[in-house]
């Protein structure tokens, strides 16, 4: 379930991408100099790192992290 | 003249990191030290030389000139468009590289496929594949820096001696430093061009007495008023260009990156800052570009807007020789350098030159990595290191990257720069279409050798298919040319900036053909043995049991 969820919302950040809405328009000029659709691509490159914050700390691989772990016990026994 | 000395003393300082690298490794040198900084890379490093390794000459140069031409749709094609897919690659593909190579002892991505589908000469081709869509990347990374070592110092460094210079530089540091070297190097450059964003925005936003006036002007005027929003881009354009970071965890320089992390912990602030470092180069980056178009009081700024109205007055009048002059002349490359020697007093000017330069020799991790597979995937596998022994590999590896700068060098001087932008443009479609591989290889067991050689031809036939037809159908100035037409609707387009395939830039088509020849191919042929994929598969699900404990450790 957890997993949909994740899989769902990254798709949902992709589409995001393609902001129709702002395509023609350069208002409002956010901060009296920067055009909406520059603006909400700025926004939407930092709700990507929150999403990727969310997969780390929820989705994180943890398989792999154990098994390169067993492999390092296994170095440091052979050392 | 000032800038160009900054950025002598600041490629003085990259030498001497590589000199020490070298010094470090001194005396216990193997080709995984070597070639891989013997996979110990630190969290600060790893982020920021992988960042660094990933930004190109293109970085600050290129997407403020092509915001010059065509507004702020460059960020939403080459930034946000790689925000989440860069990143989330790396947290998939990645950190199963990492443990892989680890596991295994890989070292590129060719003996990943190797070992993976069990394949000789496949490998061999995906090798060559590689290596030729590679090698244009290089070429014009000295061609970059010759460039603008030029720009820099007014034309008091010629472009010969630019590009030897920076040439003769990276070749040093990655000869005496390896991996070790490169990265220090790449983490120096990425704090460095991090920075740049920042001070050039504020000295530059002063020195135009603000942004908000020049905003409203912008906006004033008919010409420049839809470099503010999306309008000149087809929707269908924009969304096909989401398809070009997949070729980032393709590029071998970034797949051999991977492998230099000391913990699979540290790629999770590289997958989390990623963005956030994306936007703290490129946005300032595409602003200032467009900004630009209102410096009018910069006279060679001034001179690119009177060619650009000029190209726009006489559409499909001028002869095809005077269109290209003025094409470049209008072209926006420089209008960065050319803000900043006018707007920031001359000692920053330098200093933000040197973070200009840092963005620039980007072609340091594409020789060492073409220098790591041609000794792992060709000398060491066909027989090399058990003659020659392992000394001898990292000979090969340094004697290769002494041959491969200098060819590129001697081909920078003599083969025009538009020829090798073309064939970057493709390597990033390429690259993009190799990505199946990583993922079949990784993630489905049913995946094949077959499969693997399928998509592998396909993704060279189809660059060299589009290379030939933008080469015997010449773009049309400012329209679009119909090839093929399929009920009445355009199916193959010849555009002023490349191919159309139903709107869709040719990237499309390649990574879903390569996906389906993936999938077809290995369905039709014979199953990987049970061994194979129980090696790579039933590994996972064990160690997925122990998945409970490491949790545990790092949570608590």
């Amino acid at each position: 379930m957890k997993q949909r969820i994740l899989i769902s919302l990254v798709v949902f950040v992709y589409l995001l991408h393609q902001d129709f809405w702002f395509w023609r328009t350069p208002y409002p000029l956010v901060l009296g100099f920067l055009p909406v659709g520059l603006f909400y691509h700025a926004c939407y490159t930092l709700a990507c790192a929150a999403l990727l914050a969310l997969l780390v700390k929820l989705a994180w691989p943890f398989q792999l992290e154990a098994s390169s772990e067993s492999l390092r016990s296994l170095e440091d026994e052979v050392r | 003249m000032i800038p160009a000395l900054f950025v002598l003393a600041y490629l003085g300082v990259v030498l001497y990191i590589g000199i020490f690298a070298f010094r470090k490794a001194a005396g216990h040198e193997t080709a995984e030290d070597y070639f891989l900084a013997s996979r110990s890379l630190g969290t600060v490093v790893f982020l920021f030389s992988l960042f660094g390794t990933n930004m190109t000459a293109f970085t600050i140069l290129g997407s403020s000139g092509h915001a010059f031409s065509n507004g702020i749709v460059t960020y939403g094609l080459m930034t946000s468009s790689s925000a989440l897919i860069i990143p989330l690659s790396l947290f998939l593909i990645g950190t199963r590289l990492w443990t892989l190579g680890k596991r295994f002892g890989f070292m590129t991505p060719v003996q990943l496929f190797r070992d993976r589908w069990e394949c000789r000469h496949i490998g061999t081709i995906i090798f060559a594949v590689q290596a030729v869509l590679l090698v244009p990347y290089i070429i014009i990374g000295v061609m970059g820096g010759g460039t603008t070592l030029s720009a820099l110092s007014g034309g008091w460094v010629p472009y010969w001696l630019g590009g030897a210079l920076v040439a003769l530089v990276v070749m040093g540091y990655v000869f005496f430093g390896g991996m070790r070297g490169t990265a220090w190097v790449n983490t120096l450059q990425t704090i460095l061009f991090l920075s740049f964003g920042a001070i050039a925005l504020t000295v530059i936003g002063r020195g135009m007495g603000g942004f908000s006036q020049a905003a409203e002007e912008l906006l004033r005027s008919p010409a420049t008023a839809p470099l503010l929003t999306r309008e000149r881009i087809s929707q269908l354009f924009f969304l096909s260009y989401t398809f070009i970071p997949l070729s980032t965890i393709a590029f071998p320089h970034i797949g051999i990156f991977c492998l230099t992390a000391k913990r699979l912990q540290q790629f999770k602030p590289t997958v989390i800052l990623y963005p956030v470092c994306l936007l703290a180069i490129w946005l300032p980056s595409v602003f200032l570009g467009v900004m630009a178009n209102r410096a009018a009081d910069v006279p060679a700024i001034a001179t690119k807007l009177e060619a650009r109205r000029q190209l726009t007055a006489g559409a499909g009048q001028l002869p095809a020789e005077e269109r290209q002059r003025l094409r470049q002349t209008a072209a926006g490359d420089d209008v960065v350098v050319l803000l900043l020697n006018h707007y920031a007093p001359v000692w920053l000017a330098g200093l933000l030159g040197a973070g200009i330069m840092a963005a620039v020799m980007a072609s340091d991790s594409q020789i060492l990595a073409l220098s790591t597979m041609f000794t792992e995937d060709v000398f060491t596998f066909y027989g090399g290191r058990k003659r020659f022994g392992s000394a001898a590999q990292v000979h090969t590896g340094r004697i290769f990257v002494l041959i491969l700068t200098g060819m590129a060098y001697l081909i920078a001087l003599e083969v025009p720069v538009s020829i090798f932008e073309l064939a970057v443009q493709y390597a990033f479609s390429g690259y993009a279409a190799l990505s199946p591989l990583l993922v079949a290889a990784l993630f489905w067991k049913r995946s094949t050798k077959w499969g693997a050689l399928a998509s592998t031809l396909w993704t060279a036939a189809s660059v060299l298919a589009v290379a030939i037809l933008q080469y015997l159908v010449p773009a049309s100035a400012g329209s679009e040319r119909v090839i093929v037409s399929l009920f009445g609707a355009p199916a193959l387009s010849r555009t002023p900036g490349g191919t159309a395939i139903f709107g869709l830039m040719p990237v499309v088509p390649m990574v879903l053909v390569s996906s389906m020849l993936m999938v077809v191919v290995s369905k039709l042929t014979r199953k990987p043995g049970t061994e194979i994929v129980d090696r790579y598969f039933e590994t996972s699900k064990a160690s997925s049991e122990n998945a409970g404990f490491a949790r545990a450790r790092t949570q608590g």
